[in-house]
């Protein structure tokens, strides 16, 4: 028995363990998510409940957990600069689309970030947590810094930037159709404006002319949205 | 393999040295990703070499954001009182982005003949 416990003990404080539980959880929510088919079934939601659960369970805190997964965060930078190749693939397109996707990109950022900070703000949020909210449409990096320029809480920007990403893949599909909007382009553009990188995942599931453009989005409106937010809570707050 | 991360991790760190250098309010990854689709314009010798582990990579982008998806369990009393409020915040406002996207990108692709589909 205290065998069993000197094992754990030695494990939990270790970064392989929690590396480990972050890959298996990923395909195993990757393959039930496939299989289920659902919109609501998508990877990164069903993952982070798998963990989480184990987690709460085991009494292991964030930090330790963090010490193993910071290993797949931090590939988070190498896969901005290879969203450069799908831009690349599609240049000729992206000429000639370049003043919808600007105008699509204003119009996204703008109604993400106002349409967020006035519904929490109706319902009762205040102080650093509504600031909190400004930036999540962008993706984490750039939401972070932003939330930390404008005195919002970076630790919980990162997890409604998150729930935006979850929110936008669960939602993009049904709505789009629902709207009967065919265009690709259009399409993957508005959901990488406002889901970043979830979005952006999702479309490339969908199909890879969207997920280009959907890269281009995020792209942009990570920049829009640093220059944006603190603009915009400027008049709010 | 290890040829093109070691590419793409010199992008990112030439991305994050110009950010903080010149004081940019854009994060290094993103200077990085502007870079690299430039050195892909003036050198598709480029694009043979790193495609793979960029398609790979891309593939698996989903996995990238579980480790800051799980800290919600370090926010668990903020969402246990504002959680509804938070959610239907996000909600509202991704669906609203969305659509404010998608329509606005239809209408001036319309008006600038852009229309391809």
């Amino acid at each position: 028995m205290s065998d069993a416990v000197d094992l754990w003990t030695y494990l939990a404080q270790e970064p392989l363990l929690w590396l480990t539980l972050t890959l298996v959880a990923y395909l195993a929510a990757d393959w039930g998510a496939g299989k289920v088919g659902h919109p609501l079934a998508n990877p990164v939601l069903i993952a982070v409940i798998l963990i989480g659960a184990v987690l709460l369970l085991t009494g292991t805190d964030y930090q330790r957990y963090f010490e193993g997964a910071q290993f797949v965060h931090f590939m988070l930078g190498p896969a901005t600069v290879a969203l450069a190749f799908p831009l690349h693939e599609n240049l000729g397109r992206l000429k000639r689309t370049a003043l919808p996707m600007l105008a699509a990109l204003f119009a996204g950022s703008v109604t993400a970030i106002g349409t967020a900070v006035a519904v929490a703000w109706a319902l009762g949020v205040r102080g650093q947590t509504l600031l909190s909210i400004a930036p999540k449409s962008a993706t984490a990096p750039v939401a972070l810094g932003v939330s930390e320029q404008i005195g919002g809480l970076p630790s919980l920007t990162a997890v409604l930037v998150i729930i935006t990403g979850i929110v936008g893949a669960v939602i993009a599909t049904p709505l789009l159709n629902a709207l009967g909007v065919r265009d690709w382009r259009a399409r993957g553009f508005a959901v990488g404006v406002a889901a970043h990188g979830i979005g952006t995942a999702h479309a490339f599931r969908i199909n890879s002319t969207a997920g280009a453009f959907s890269g281009i989005g995020m792209g942009l409106n990570a920049l829009l949205t640093a220059i944006l937010a603190p603009l915009l809570i400027s008049l709010f707050v | 393999m290890i040829r093109a991360v070691a590419i793409l991790l010199v992008f990112q760190l030439g991305g994050e040295v110009a950010a903080r250098g010149l004081g940019l309010p854009v994060p290094g990854p993103v200077i990085g990703l502007a870079a690299m689709f430039a050195a892909l314009t003036l050198r598709p010798a480029l694009r043979p070499m790193l495609e793979e582990t960029a398609t790979t990579i891309l593939r698996h982008l989903s996995l990238l954001f579980v480790p800051a998806g799980v800290g919600v369990i370090a926010h668990l009393d903020t969402f246990g009182r504002q959680g509804p409020a938070l959610v239907a915040a996000l909600t509202v406002s991704t669906a609203a982005s969305i659509v404010a996207g998608v329509y606005v990108f239809r209408a001036v692709a319309r008006l600038t003949g852009a229309d391809d589909e």
